[in-house]
C-alpha cells in the first residue's frame, strides 16, 4: 500500500469513525422523538429535554465536523452527493436547524411560537434527522444515479462535473425498501440509546419505569429492521474496482468484504453483541446499560461503514454510469492535503478527552425534579 | 448543446447571500459579546463579588439566545458549498476542505464542550474551572472564525495551490501559505475586532436604555465602563486592520477597489471619495459623457496613500482594468479584459487537448500552453468584459456606509468615557445611544458586502466565476429552498427578538440580594 492509498484508507476510517459517533450520539434525536412518549408531566418532559439538552451540541458538531471531514478528504463525494441529492441533504438540514434554537428558546419568556412549537420540532429533528440520514447512508450500498465528468470542466457553456440523473435530487432514495430499512433501523437504534441514556442520568423512577417499558417495544422493532436490513446487505451487489479504476459489479460484495477483512467482520460481530448485551441490561433495568449499547452501536456503524469504502470497494456506486462510481481513490484529496490533515487529526485523542471530561463532570449526578426549575 | 441558465446562477448566489447575512446577523455578536462577559466573569473571579457573577450570567443568557441562532444558520452554510456551489467544491475542494475540516475538529468542538459547561456548570465545577469553560467557549468560536476567514481570504487572494489537468482541479501545495496568508490574517483581524466592537456597541445600547428607564444602574454603568473601554480599544484596531485589508484589495482585487470608490479612470495622486452621490442609471461598464457623481468630497491623494503608500501612486479605475495598457507594480503592463479572456479560452482548449490527447507529445503541448495561460484560466468562462465589473453603487454605498460608522463608533465609546456623568443626565443622548445600537449590525453587514459583492462576478478570484462554479440543479429547486429559508430564518429571528427584548425587559438578577 503506497502513501496515498494508506491515507485515502486512513481517512475513510476517520470519516466512518464520525459517522459512527454521529449515529451514537444521535440519541440526543431518539430522547426527543420520544418527548411526549417517555414524559407523561411537564415536570417529566422537562427533565428528558434537560438531559438531551446538555448534550444536543456534540451531536450537531459532530454531524458539522463528519461534513467538513468529508468535504477535505473526498471532495467529489461533498460535490457529487450534495450538489444531486439537493432535496434530502437540505431537508437533513432543515431538521437541525429546527433543533438548534428550540432547545434555547422553548421555556424562554417572550417565546412567541409556544413551547409546543419548539418541541414539535425537536420531535421533527428526532424522527426526520436519523431517518433522513440513515435513508441517504442507505445510498452508500444501494447506489444513486449519477454522472461524473471532470472533463466538462473545458467546456465553457456547461462546466459542472456532476450531474443527477434523476429529477427527484435525492427524494428517490425513500423508494428504495433498504434504504428505508436502514433509516428505520438508525431511529430505532437511537430511540433505544435513548432510553437507556434516560435510565442512567435521570434521577426519576417513574420515568424510569417508563422507559424501560418502552425499551421493550423498541428493541424488538429496532431487531425487525435491523436484522432484515443486514440479510438484504449481506446477500446485496455491491461494486469493486480493479487497479485500473474500472468499476464492476460483484455478487455478495459486502459479504465477501466481512470475509476479506476479519477484523472488521470482529468489529461487527464485537459492536452487534453490545448492543444486544446493553438491550438486555436496559431490559433488567441496568441504569449503565448505555455504556455498553453505546459504543457498541459506535462499534457496529463503523463497521458497515469501512465495509462501504475498503476492500476496494466503491463507496458510492453510480446506478446511471458504474464508472462515474466514487471510491476512496477516485474521490479523494491529494497526497499532500491529505498529509496535512492527517496531522491535523492527531489532535484528536485531545478533543476526545476534554469531551469526556465535560460530559463526566455534567453527568455526574443524576437529573432531579428540582433542577427543571434552575434558569440556565 | 447544455448551457447554465444565468436566473440559477442568480438564485444560487440570492440563497448562499441571504444564509450569509442572517448567519452575520448572530456571529458578530456571539464574538463580541462573548468576551464581554468572560471579562465580567473574571472580575467576579478575581474581585468574588456576586455584583460582577450576576451581570456576567445575564449578559450570558443574551448570548446564549443568540448563539443558538448562530449555530442554526451556520450549519446551512457550510453544506451550501456541496449543494449550490457543486463545481467549486471540487475545483478547490482540495484546499478549500481543510479549513472547514479543522475548523470543526479544533475549534467547533471546543466551543460546543465547553457551552455546556459554562451553561449546566456553575454548581458542577469550582469557579476558576467555570471561567475556563467561559474563555475556551469564546476561544473556540474565534478560532472558528479564524478558520473560516482562512477560507474566505483564499477565495480573494487564492495561494498555496497548483493546477492538476489530470484530476482537473486546485491542489494545496502548501498549507502554510494557505492558513497564515497575509490577506487571511488582516482579514481575520479586522473581522473579529469589528464584533468586538459590535459586541461592545450591544452592552451599551442596552446599558443605556437601563439608564434611560432608571433601572438597574450600578450594572449599567459597570456594564458601560467595561464595554466601553473594549469597544474603544477594538474600534481603534478595527480601523487600523480595515487600512490594512484596503490595502490588500488594491493589491489583489483592484477593481473592487475601484467599484468602493466610484473610480472609472483611474491616475496618479487619485482622492478618496470622503461622501458622495452616484448618478443613478450610469453604465460602469461602459465610456459615458455624463458625470458620474450628482457631487462628491474628496480627500486629496488619499487613495493613492491608501492603494499604494505614495501621494502620487497610481490607482487604476474600471476604465483602466478593463481596458489595460498601464503600468503594474512589479513593472509589466497590464493586460485588458478581452486579452485575458482570450488567454483563459486558449487555457481552456489546451485542458480539453490535455485531456483528450493520447500521444504523450500532445498532451506535454497542451499541457504546456495551459500553464503558461493559466492565471487567465477563469476569464476564460466569461461572456464579455463587463461581466468583470461588479454592482458599483452598493459596493460604494456600503464602503461609505462602514467607514463612517466605524468613526462614529470610536467618537460614541470616546464621548461615554469622557462625559459619562454629563451624559447620564440628557435623556435625548441616552436615547441616541440606545438607537445606535442596530447600526453596528448595520456597519458590519456592509462591510461584507463591499467584500462579496465587490468581487463579483468571481467565486474565486480570477479562477472561478460563479457561473462555472454552481451545482447542476432545477432553478425553480433553488427558488424553493430561498423562499423556505427566508420564511424560517425571518420566523426565527422574530422569535428571537422577542425573546431577547424580554430578557432584557427582565434585566439583570444584580439587584436582588444573593443566595
Amino acid at each position: 500500500m503506497n502513501d496515498i492509498s494508506l491515507l485515502q484508507h486512513y481517512w475513510w476510517f476517520l470519516v466512518s469513525l464520525l459517522g459512527a459517533l454521529l449515529v451514537f450520539l444521535m440519541f440526543v434525536q431518539g430522547g426527543q422523538s420520544l418527548i411526549w412518549t417517555l414524559g407523561r408531566t411537564e415536570e417529566q418532559r422537562r427533565m428528558l429535554l434537560l438531559a438531551t439538552g446538555r448534550k444536543w451540541e456534540l451531536t450537531f458538531t459532530t454531524l458539522v465536523t463528519f461534513g467538513g471531514a468529508f468535504f477535505a478528504s473526498f471532495p467529489l463525494f461533498y460535490s457529487t452527493s450534495f450538489g444531486g441529492a439537493y432535496w434530502v441533504w437540505l431537508l437533513i438540514l432543515l431538521c437541525f436547524v429546527l433543533q438548534a434554537v428550540s432547545y434555547e428558546f422553548q421555556l424562554r419568556h417572550g417565546n412567541v411560537l409556544g413551547t409546543t412549537t419548539y418541541r414539535v420540532f425537536l420531535l421533527l429533528n428526532g424522527v426526520l434527522g436519523p431517518l433522513l440520514i440513515g435513508t441517504a447512508v442507505g445510498t452508500f450500498f444501494t447506489g444513486a444515479e449519477f454522472v461524473v465528468n471532470k472533463s466538462a470542466v473545458a467546456c465553457v457553456s456547461m462546466p459542472v462535473i456532476s450531474s443527477w440523473a434523476n429529477p427527484l435530487h435525492g427524494l428517490e432514495a425513500a423508494l428504495v425498501p433498504q434504504n428505508l430499512l436502514l433509516g428505520f433501523s438508525v431511529l430505532l437504534l437511537t430511540r433505544v440509546l435513548a432510553c437507556l441514556y434516560f435510565m442512567g442520568s435521570i434521577a426519576d423512577e417513574t420515568l424510569r419505569g417508563n422507559c424501560r417499558r418502552r425499551l421493550r417495544m423498541e428493541c424488538g422493532f429496532f431487531l425487525l429492521f435491523f436484522l432484515t436490513w443486514l440479510g438484504y446487505w449481506l446477500a446485496s451487489i455491491g461494486y469493486g474496482y480493479t487497479a485500473d479504476g474500472i468499476v464492476y459489479p460483484v455478487q455478495h460484495k459486502y459479504l465477501n468484504n466481512l470475509l476479506a477483512m476479519p477484523a472488521v467482520a470482529a468489529l461487527l460481530l464485537v459492536g452487534v453483541l453490545m448492543v444486544l448485551g446493553g438491550m438486555v441490561q436496559g431490559l433488567r433495568g441496568r441504569r449503565r446499560a448505555f455504556w455498553l449499547a453505546g459504543p457498541g452501536s459506535v462499534l457496529v456503524v463503523l463497521a458497515l461503514l469501512l465495509c462501504a469504502g475498503w476492500n476496494n470497494t466503491a463507496y458510492y456506486p453510480s446506478l446511471a454510469d458504474a464508472q462515474s462510481s466514487l471510491t476512496i481513490v477516485n474521490s479523494s484529496s491529494s497526497l499532500f492535503t491529505l498529509k496535512t490533515m492527517t496531522i491535523v487529526s492527531f489532535i484528536i485523542p485531545f478533543v476526545i478527552a476534554y469531551i469526556a471530561w465535560a460530559w463526566r463532570v455534567l453527568d455526574r449526578t443524576p437529573i432531579t425534579p428540582q433542577e427543571t426549575q434552575e434558569e440556565h | 448543446m447544455d448551457a447554465i441558465d444565468t436566473t440559477l446562477v442568480d438564485w444560487s448566489r440570492a440563497q448562499f447571500a441571504l444564509t450569509a447575512m442572517y448567519h452575520w446577523l448572530f456571529v458578530p455578536l456571539t464574538l463580541g459579546l462573548g468576551v464581554v462577559m468572560a471579562i465580567m466573569e473574571t472580575l467576579y473571579v478575581r474581585t468574588g463579588r456576586e455584583f460582577w457573577k450576576q451581570t456576567a450570567r445575564f449578559w450570558m443568557k443574551l448570548f446564549g439566545i443568540n448563539f443558538a441562532m448562530g449555530v442554526a444558520t451556520g450549519i446551512i452554510l457550510e453544506f451550501e458549498f456541496g449543494t449550490n456551489w457543486s463545481n467549486y467544491s471540487w475545483f478547490v475542494g482540495d484546499i478549500f476542505g481543510a479549513p472547514l475540516a479543522i475548523e470543526g475538529i479544533v475549534a467547533f468542538f471546543l466551543e460546543s464542550t465547553f457551552i455546556a459547561v459554562m451553561y449546566f456548570g456553575w454548581n458542577k465545577v469550582s469557579k476558576r474551572a467555570h471561567l475556563a469553560a467561559t474563555w475556551l467557549t469564546i476561544i473556540g468560536a474565534t478560532l472558528s472564525a479564524w478558520w473560516i476567514l482562512v477560507a474566505n481570504a483564499w477565495m480573494q487572494h487564492p495561494v498555496g495551490m497548483e493546477f492538476n489537468p489530470d484530476t482537473v482541479r486546485n491542489e494545496m501545495v502548501d498549507f502554510l501559505a494557505v492558513a497564515f496568508s497575509p490577506v487571511a490574517v488582516v482579514k481575520f483581524c479586522h473581522t473579529v475586532t469589528s464584533s468586538w466592537v459590535l459586541g461592545a456597541v450591544f452592552v451599551v445600547g442596552v446599558s443605556c436604555w437601563y439608564l434611560l428607564r432608571g433601572r438597574h444602574k450600578d450594572f449599567a454603568w459597570a456594564s458601560i465602563r467595561v464595554a466601553c473601554w473594549f469597544g474603544l480599544a477594538a474600534s481603534l484596531l478595527t480601523a487600523h486592520t480595515g487600512h490594512q485589508s484596503g490595502r490588500d484589495i488594491a493589491l489583489y482585487q483592484p477593481m473592487k477597489l475601484a467599484a468602493a470608490e466610484g473610480l472609472y479612470e483611474g491616475g496618479k495622486a487619485q482622492g478618496l471619495v470622503m461622501a458622495g452621490v452616484l448618478r443613478p442609471g450610469v453604465d460602469w461598464s461602459a465610456p459615458t459623457n455624463e458625470e458620474r457623481f450628482l457631487f462628491n468630497i474628496e480627500m486629496p491623494c488619499a487613495l493613492s496613500i491608501l492603494a499604494t503608500h505614495e501621494a502620487d501612486g497610481y490607482v487604476p479605475g474600471i476604465r483602466n482594468l478593463l481596458e489595460g495598457g498601464y503600468t503594474l507594480p512589479d513593472g509589466r503592463t497590464a493586460l485588458s479584459a478581452e486579452e485575458k479572456m482570450q488567454r483563459g479560452r486558449t487555457a481552456i482548449a489546451a485542458l480539453a487537448d490535455y485531456r483528450a490527447a493520447t500521444e504523450p507529445a500532445a498532451r506535454e503541448a497542451a499541457l504546456k500552453t495551459l500553464r503558461a495561460n493559466f492565471d487567465c484560466f477563469g476569464y476564460g468562462y466569461l461572456k464579455s468584459p463587463s461581466d468583470l465589473v461588479p454592482p458599483v453603487p452598493l459596493t460604494f454605498y456600503s464602503f461609505r456606509i462602514m467607514v463612517i460608522l466605524g468613526g462614529y463608533f470610536i467618537a460614541l465609546f470616546t464621548g461615554m468615557l469622557l462625559l459619562s456623568r454629563w451624559v447620564s443626565r440628557q435623556k435625548l443622548l441616552l436615547l441616541a445611544v440606545v438607537l445606535s445600537t442596530p447600526l453596528a449590525w448595520l456597519a458590519s453587514q456592509a462591510g461584507w458586502v463591499v467584500a462579496e459583492v465587490g468581487r463579483q462576478p468571481w467565486s474565486i478570484q480570477g479562477l472561478l466565476p460563479n457561473l462555472a462554479a454552481i451545482s447542476r440543479l432545477e432553478t425553480s429547486s433553488v427558488q424553493t429552498t430561498f423562499f423556505i429559508f427566508l420564511v424560517l430564518f425571518t420566523l426565527l429571528l422574530v422569535a428571537e427578538l422577542s425573546i431577547m427584548g424580554k430578557a432584557i425587559a427582565d434585566g439583570p438578577e444584580t439587584d436582588k440580594p444573593a443566595v
